[in-house]
């Protein structure tokens, strides 16, 4: 068993879920107990869709058990064919179902419907959402793509344009509306037709063409990159799965598709598409360097945004770290290019003690992080899903392409406090409306006493939530020198957002010179001695 | 557990249907949801899958930046392979959770449909595990699994489990009065200074704020509901010696004073000093219902089941509001319970116990109701195709028992109307 406060993932029924929502024309049966219903509210409260998803649910109670749970979902799925009369179905269990194996695709299969029926085995006890959405999405390809073309089928129409399938977006992702308009205003750019794309918006007829096209652009690798592979091998599709996240990876991403459509991407390069390289050269920019910022997500997003951060902006990464296993190689990697180690966790107080051990100035992370950030009283931004409602907004948000980077330089710099206002409160520190108990003024400014507390005494148990394994300074203090009044006074004087770092870089050269006692002094010895 | 008791009248002027099929209602775990605030040092540890930490998250957790007391402690197939490993690795989870909030003194393990199929026996585990940590931390059991509670009969399941470790008032005590069911701490508040004003001098409420300030029961108990969902914890404390006062659902001006009515009269409470007690409550609540049976009145109704309030609120919305009512759905009818309330409903009302939910949407649909209750799955779907709809699980987040939220009631299913006439877009 593992204790779970908030968890980064669903079942992989959800993810399941998000594949058949995002598509028409296909419908899920599910055999699953009275409850699991609450699933219907992500998509209609979160994601705010008009329509109920094609999904229905068995909903079998105690006394069910004792009778046939079997007929209760042959009854289902005969029902869902009568009254939705969808082109194809997938049919499967969710995590108490599955313990009473009562077989969903045998027993589909018995009622012999006239449409493909999709048998989904996911094992709820090992998998998570996004596996259930890549393993969902790649059953239904290798179901209704069709068979291989034979070696004298007609080849493709000579004079067209290059045409390729986008493979990835769902229902319930993150920003996945906005990115797929981006991405589709590249490939025209570039001159290149897109055929379908899965599966957002397609149904399960044109999941049958998916073999007319060229190429495949994966956006979203956790969901789509098995499905990409199985059309690799069997439509000898060649795909391209550089994420576009970011101004650089857009660059990337337009090379690597023009380079398979055989097209120019200068002209779509050429200007300056995003705003963001000026902008992040810009003097107002200049503050913004070497800004500790710890990053968390899923593999995507934290990747893209930790070269963003480190290339684009000129922050510091701090922490890096994803609850996707599948990628952990990857991050890992890339979390080494910053000197740090990759954190591989889907445990939130593991990664709440990381962001506390990091000191981090900005924590760019899900839902969650923005729990742990608030909790901490460090400014926090969201980049990956899980998410909430506010972060599926009206206006147009994507986070891929060059408009997407313009989205995220704002995003990114949006909750640190803006340049003046960081200098003023270096400068003069017994303001009455402008201090170190609020937040930025331009929003709102906000107490920050939590932060003060966690900051100031490591030792004691923070408010709350005492969590136990955070300790991280625990065998350091238990050695660590005593501060002298006045040189805590003088810690005071530094501006809040790297007081943290202050505190234990003076700790560590006292520490390692075995000082007792911790004078102004030390505090500057220790400050020219690291450096900022 | 969902045993039909008779109707206590057979004559009685509600034509009532049950149905069966695909359900659309929470699991009893979204109780917590609430319970985790009203009883302050007490800590809920849902034993189940991912699912269920994830409906938990989804319902409530997202909004909450606070640490919650509420966590799951997630089965994988390593517990699955055998029950004596669960059991020592529940443990292991209990002293964990234990060690990060030495702050716990009342410990929920809470059953879901995977612990309740592979029968872990949360039961012996609880009484293990108070054994062990006693007497700081109580740990106690109750299942809030979707095979067996729905919604808010995870607050019945909790409530019940709390009773047999309530202490005992002695044989002679004098008669007391209870009050049983999750109350905002103001509707709490404004209750007790109530009985207090019409001289019932001893009345406790369960649950307590505190798991250390639980009331005591006895054969002196005379207890009223304040929830309709209350079945089990209602046949625990006739166990404990505790006898029921009939009475409606304090919703409402009317419910509220025949739910004080039936304690007056047990009380033995005078006519004067009942009437004085309650006329100010009484005259402030028709002056802020007044507004709304205006905007309420002849206004179509359809309750889809949810909560077990349907039918206490529909009785309200009926008589109070003047509103029409279409279909009264309600997952579970507890007729004995209920008795009072479905007397006070308007003849021929349907009350459609269970649910087929795409039969009763199609009902709904060509019934194109004024106002739809209705849960979060189902409400922007049916915005979408027209109709004006008022989710129900607000219903349970917020205070509207009794004479002072009577107007506040009124008010939450008069806004979605307000709304749509205020929208020109």
């Amino acid at each position: 068993m593992q204790l779970t406060v908030w968890t980064y993932e669903g079942p992989p029924h959800i993810g399941a879920m998000r594949v058949a929502t995002a598509m028409s024309g296909l419908h899920y049966v599910l055999h699953s107990p009275q409850g699991d219903t609450y699933a219907d509210l992500l998509f209609t409260m979160i994601e705010r869709r008009a329509a109920r998803p094609p999904v229905t649910y068995t909903t079998f109670q105690a006394q069910d058990l004792g009778r046939d749970t079997a007929a209760i979902f042959k009854d289902a799925v005969a029902a869902a064919y009568e009254r939705f009369r969808p082109q194809a179905m997938i049919v499967g269990a969710s995590c108490t179902a599955e313990l009473i194996q009562d077989d969903p695709g045998g027993l589909a299969k018995a009622l012999a419907l006239p449409i493909p029926v999709i048998p989904l085995e996911l094992p709820a006890y090992q998998k998570k959402e996004n596996w259930g959405a890549s393993e969902t999405l790649y059953r239904l390809v290798r179901a209704l793509s069709g068979p291989p073309p034979t070696a004298d089928a007609p080849p493709r129409g000579e004079g067209r344009r290059p045409l390729c399938n986008i493979l990835g977006p769902t229902a319930l992702g993150f920003r996945h509306r906005d990115d797929l308009i981006e991405i589709r205003k590249i490939l025209d750019g570039l001159g290149i037709d897109v055929n379908v794309v899965v599966p957002l918006g397609a149904t399960p007829a044109d999941l049958g063409r998916l073999g007319e096209a060229d190429f495949n652009v994966v956006l979203y690798p956790e969901i789509a990159r098995a499905a990409a592979q199985y059309l690799e091998k069997t439509f000898r599709q060649p795909f391209v799965d550089t994420v576009p996240i970011g101004v650089n990876a857009t660059i990337r991403f337009v090379e690597a598709v023009a380079a398979l459509a055989g097209v120019d991407p200068a002209p779509t390069l050429a200007g300056a598409p995003s705003r963001l390289p000026w902008y992040s050269r810009s003097v107002d920019s200049t503050y913004l360097t070497g800004k500790r910022v710890f990053i968390f997500g899923d593999a995507t997003h934290a990747l893209a945004a930790a070269r963003i951060a480190a290339t684009e902006l000129g922050f510091k990464v701090v922490g890096l770290g994803t609850y996707t296993r599948e990628f952990a190689r990857e991050v890992r990697a890339e979390a080494a290019l910053h000197g740090i180690e990759g954190l591989i966790c889907d445990d939130y107080l593991d990664v709440e003690a990381a962001i506390q051990a990091s000191q981090a100035e900005l924590v760019l992370g899900t839902q969650m992080e923005r729990h742990i950030a608030k909790r901490l009283g460090i400014p926090c931004a969201v980049i990956s899903a899980p998410i909430h409602v506010q972060d599926f907004p009206a206006r147009h948000s994507p986070q891929m392409g060059f408009e997407g980077a313009n989205v995220l330089f704002d995003t990114f710099v949006h909750p640190l406090m803006m340049g003046l206002e960081e200098h003023l409160l270096g400068m003069f520190r017994e303001d009455t409306e402008f201090h170190d108990g609020v937040g930025p003024s331009h929003l709102g400014g906000l107490p920050r006493a939590i932060a003060e507390a966690t900051v100031q005494a490591p030792m004691e148990s923070p408010p709350t939530p005492a969590p136990a394994p955070i300790l991280l300074d625990a065998a350091v203090a238990s050695t660590a020198a005593s501060w002298a009044p006045e040189a805590e006074k003088e810690l005071r004087k530094i501006p809040f957002f790297v007081r943290g770092k202050a505190r234990s870089n003076t700790e560590k050269f006292a520490r390692e010179r075995a000082l007792p006692l911790i004078t102004v002094e030390t505090l500057y010895d220790a400050k020219a001695h690291f450096g900022r | 557990m969902n045993a039909h008791a008779p109707l206590p009248t057979s004559d009685c002027n509600v034509e009532i249907r049950q149905e069966r099929g695909q359900r659309a209602v929470f699991c009893g775990l979204t109780g917590i949801v609430w319970l985790h605030r009203k009883i302050q040092d007490a800590f809920f540890l849902v034993v189940g899958s991912r699912t269920c930490a994830h409906l938990i998250q989804s319902a409530a957790g997202v909004m909450i930046f606070a640490e919650p007391r509420f966590a799951t402690a997630i089965i994988d197939e390593r517990d699955l392979a055998g029950i004596a490993d669960a059991n020592e690795e529940l443990d292991r989870v209990v002293t964990r959770l234990i060690e990060r909030r030495p702050d716990i003194r009342l410990l929920f393990l809470v059953g879901s449909c995977p612990s309740e199929v592979i029968k872990l026996d949360l039961s012996r585990a609880a009484l293990r595990l108070s054994q062990r940590l006693s007497p700081e931390v109580r740990v106690l059991n109750y299942s809030g699994s979707g095979i067996e509670t729905t919604f808010t009969q995870g607050e019945d399941a909790c409530l019940a489990s709390l009773v047999p470790g309530l202490p005992s008032d002695p044989t002679d005590a004098p008669t007391s009065l209870l009050v049983v069911g999750a109350l905002s701490d103001v509707v709490e508040d404004q209750f007790a200074r109530l009985f207090t004003a019409m001289g019932i001098a001893d009345v406790r409420f369960l649950p307590a704020r505190k798991a250390g300030q639980m009331p005591a029961v006895g054969r002196g108990t005379r207890y009223l509901l304040a929830q309709p969902f209350l079945a089990d914890t209602a046949r625990a404390l006739e166990e404990r010696g505790a006898r029921r006062l009939p009475a409606p659902f304090p919703l409402g001006s009317e419910g509220t004073t025949g739910w004080l009515q039936a304690a007056a009269d047990a009380f033995g409470v005078e006519t004067e000093r009942f009437e004085a007690a309650i006329a100010p409550g009484r005259a402030r609540a028709a002056t802020a219902l007044a507004p709304y049976r205006e905007r309420l009145s002849g206004k179509r109704v359809f309750f889809f089941p949810d909560s077990q309030l349907e039918v206490p609120l529909a009785r309200f919305l009926a008589r109070e509001t003047g509103a029409v009512l279409v279909e009264v759905g309600t997952p579970y009818l507890h007729r004995g319970h209920l008795a009072e309330e479905i007397e006070l409903l308007p003849r021929g009302t349907l009350v459609n116990e269970g649910q087929d939910l795409d039969a009763q949407m199609d009902r709904c649909r060509a019934a194109r109701p004024d106002l739809t209750v209705c849960g979060l799955g189902l409400a922007n779907p049916l915005e979408a195709e027209g109709l004006t709809t008022k989710w129900s699980i607000e219903l349970l987040f917020t205070p509207i028992q009794g004479y002072d939220q009577a107007g506040d009631l009124a008010e939450l299913f008069a806004r979605p109307l307000l709304r749509r006439r205020l929208l020109e877009v």
